[in-house]
């Protein structure tokens, strides 16, 4: 067992002596035999030497490496093991892989159970786990012995091969380079040893060309791959600054949005976990939005057509979204059930797995048709052609933070109108219509977040957040309850409803108009909140102050 | 986990090599092992090269978790860890008749916390009937006995029977096997071939006196490692195969 590690590079550059760690099985350096030799008797462990392979593993928008772990399938000889780590690469948790090795990606929940799949769930949750990186490693391990002959510290060493990012640290795809890590030193320590294992890290300490590891094998593996942490691209942000021309920013913005709909894309096709649709939803309906508040700075007629494309690929989705909304509150819905038992809900589920297959067929055939292709290449052609235009600026017209002004005070205004309309006599609709207009308005905020104070921003936002959770819990539930009305009824035409599952949904519908019921009730106190004196103060600063670091 | 004792009132009858030959290759099956050398001779840790010395000694040890969790040294093997003997554990009775609450569950309250990193325990006991041996049969789930095949380590095994079925509470399931036995003795091949099958709880695996077995403290490691083909290694793995498992990791 193997409590802590410490870590070393060796410097293949310093001292003719310094050669790779790996040349043959336990053969350390001279330099580093020597050293070691001052405490230790050194004996070759060559049971424990062999191919390591490693696949490092993290959701597609890094949740583990934000939370500062880092998640490893490691396979020596044997059964594989999960390794969790924190940032500074100490180990924090660690179970065996039984059975059949998994496959990567693989949902988080899919995981077997353990110390590892404890800590991990609650964080990737409801994502898959996808390859970051792979490895495949000669190590050696070399017994450090007191002087009864008792091992009381390991040296590993592990000479690592980049090997991309292919499941399972397969070799490099075709025209993927491997790249060959700095060989590292870890003394690891043996329980009830730690001075020892301490005494050994200092005497390598002063061994030249051996310094203290300062990035994990991940940092490296990632570096080596040309890969940042977090470069996911999920966020909005565009490069985009107060003095360029409108039409410029706007162009920017939805290429960026574009990139975020193409960076999902694989994993919707593939169905790896369902934030990627998820995702891919929100660039779409944030295009659409940005096409229809923003479109009048762009060319004649781009507006209109796009729009509609936007509207189909946004249509295109929605069944398959609705379905994984219901799946993914499954459980949790199932636990609240009072008069009906769980199982009884079981048929609802395999209905709406269902219907969820049918509809990913249908959502995968728009994905791959000819138009989605046209819609992408010909819209990225057109921005492309607008934000790279050299005479815009020349052109006149507004520029961005002119733009950004106004067109936030319009959407502003719009809400605080309709939003002050609504009695509690007014139908749902009136509260559809609201949250439709909060999310433009958060979608104008987002682009043009760049060109605010960011103290005014997060006020703004912060209000507006929640008008919306509590318009999100109205929608929401007044949308599930229509589908599951709708759902009942197709299960009824199929014959695959028994009656204890309708009744168990109807438990279901009671509980979300209770719910609805509860934030209606809320709006009242959530809007005078958003629209009140505090609020508009909010909005005021943010409109009149520009962000001061913003660029020109 | 499973808690494993290897107990006899006698001693020289084998208890520390079984303990270290099984707890070894609980250990290479992949289960996490801890080894208690609970006898103050200290054989069990000088085969594993561990310094026969607790900080603080029994008292501390008794006393909490801390010190049982401090003490705990791994061994060159995987998944094996030692907490070693302590010349002090010669008072073990006083200082578990002095540690308050019920005496006699002092050993087992203290093993129930490292259930969560070890799927395997082994004490290995000194030879004795006192508050120490009462300790582990209220903590132990299997009560390994090596016998030498005589009349009157026979009677010792009723007389240890009978004591266990008597005691209160959950009770160890009893396994005893023959241990040092001379194939060319007339009463030891007698008393192995006819007991074994005539009395259950008796394990069908023999072990053999062999110069193997002896040698472990020459070469400090448990036969089962430094000599795995061996006849001697084969007996181990054998009676290893007889007994109760330890029970699988939780499964989700």
């Amino acid at each position: 067992m193997t409590p802590g590690l410490r870590e070393f590079v060796l410097d293949g550059g310093v001292g003719a002596d310094v050669g790779r760690a790996n040349e043959s099985a336990g053969d350390l350096t001279p330099a580093v035999r020597a050293a070691l030799a001052q405490a230790f008797t050194l004996a070759a462990d060559r049971g424990a030497a062999g191919t390591r392979r490693r696949t490092w593993l993290d959701t597609s928008d890094w949740r583990l490496h934000r939370a500062g772990l880092a998640l490893q399938h490691e396979r020596g000889r044997g059964a594989g093991r999960l390794l969790l780590t924190g940032g500074d690469g100490a180990l924090l948790a660690e179970q065996p892989v039984t059975g059949r090795q998994p496959r990567w990606p693989r949902l988080a929940a899919a995981l077997p159970g353990g110390p590892v799949t404890d800590r991990v769930l609650p964080l990737a949750s409801p994502r898959a786990l996808l390859p970051v990186a792979a490895a495949v490693s000669t190590v050696t391990v070399t017994r450090l012995l007191d002087a009864e002959g008792k091992t009381v510290a390991r040296l590993i060493a592990d000479a690592a091969t980049v090997t991309g990012a292919a499941p399972g640290g397969r070799a490099a795809a075709a025209g993927e380079p491997a790249v060959t890590l700095p060989a590292r030193l870890a003394v690891a320590e043996v329980r009830g040893y730690p001075g020892q294992a301490r005494t050994a890290a200092r005497l390598l300490h002063g061994v030249p060309g051996v310094a203290p590891a300062a990035q994990t094998m991940l940092q490296q593996a990632l570096r080596a791959l040309g890969r940042r942490p977090g470069d996911d691209g999920g966020g909005a942000d565009a490069r985009i600054t107060a003095g360029m021309p409108a039409a410029t920013a706007v162009a920017a913005v939805l290429l960026r949005l574009l990139e975020v709909c193409e960076q999902n894309l694989d994993g919707v096709l593939r169905d790896i976990d369902t934030e990627f649709l998820h995702d891919f939803r929100v660039a779409v309906r944030r295009t659409r939005s940005a096409v229809k508040l923003l479109g009048d700075v762009l060319p004649e007629g781009l507006a209109a057509r796009y729009g509609a494309e936007f509207k189909w690929l946004g249509d295109a989705t929605t069944p398959m979204r609705d379905l994984d909304v219901h799946l993914l509150g499954f459980d949790e819905t199932a636990r609240h059930l009072v008069a009906a038992k769980a199982q009884d809900l079981e048929p609802f589920r395999a209905f709406l797995l269902r219907r969820r297959a049918r509809e990913r067929r249908r959502l995968t055939a728009a994905l791959r048709s000819p138009r989605f292709a046209a819609v992408t290449h010909d819209w990225r052609k057109a921005l492309l052609e607008i934000r790279d235009e050299p005479a815009a600026a020349a052109r006149g017209g507004p520029t961005a933070a002119e733009l950004a002004v106004t067109t936030t005070a319009r959407a502003y205004r719009k809400v605080t109108r309709r939003g002050g309309a609504i009695t509690a006599e007014s139908p749902p609709e009136s509260l559809h219509d609201l949250r439709k207009r909060c999310k433009e308005l958060r979608y104008l905020l987002e682009f043009f977040a760049p060109l605010h104070d960011p103290a005014a921003y997060r006020d703004v936002v912060g209000d507006l957040k929640k008008l919306q959770d509590v318009l999100g819990a109205f929608q929401d539930g007044q949308v599930q309850r229509e589908e599951i009305r709708a759902l009942a009824d197709a299960m009824l035409a199929e014959h695959a409803a028994p009656a204890a599952t309708l009744l168990a949904m109807g438990e279901v519908a009671a509980r979300l108009a209770a719910g609805q019921a509860a934030a209606r009730a809320a709006f009242g106190t959530r809007f005078a909140r958003f629209a009140g004196p505090e609020g508009r103060r909010h909005m005021s600063v943010l409109l009149r102050t520009p962000h001061a670091g913003a660029p020109g | 986990m499973r808690v494993y004792a290897t107990y006899n009132i006698k001693g020289g009858v084998g208890k520390t090599t079984a303990a270290v030959n099984l707890a070894h290759l609980c250990a290479a099956g992949g289960h996490r092992t801890l080894l208690w050398d609970l006898d103050p001779q200290g054989a069990a840790s000088f085969l594993f090269r561990v310094k026969p010395r607790v900080k603080g000694g029994g008292k501390a040890l008794i006393r909490g978790r801390r010190a049982l969790d401090d003490a705990i040294k791994g061994t060159d093997f995987d998944n094996l860890d030692l907490l070693p003997a302590d010349f002090s554990y010669r008072t073990m009775d006083l200082l578990l008749a002095a540690a308050g609450g019920k005496p006699a569950g002092r050993i087992a309250a203290l093993l129930r916390p490292l259930a969560a990193d070890y799927d395997a325990a082994f004490l290995d006991c000194p030879p004795s009937i006192s508050l120490v041996s009462e300790n582990v049969l209220h903590a132990a789930d299997v009560l390994l006995v090596p016998l030498i095949p005589t009349t009157l380590s026979l009677r010792t095994l009723d007389q240890l029977t009978e004591f266990v079925a008597g005691l209160d509470g959950r009770r160890p399931r009893v396994i005893a096997f023959f241990s040092m036995v001379d194939r060319r003795k007339r009463l030891h091949r007698e008393i192995t071939e006819n007991l074994s099958a005539e009395r259950p709880g008796v394990a069908g695996t023999v072990i053999p006196a062999l110069s193997l077995v002896e040698r472990m403290s020459v070469e400090r490691a448990p036969v089962t490692a430094f000599a795995p083909r061996s006849r001697a290694a084969r007996a181990y793995r054998a009676l290893w195969s007889e007994l109760p498992p330890p029970p699988a990791q939780p499964e989700r």
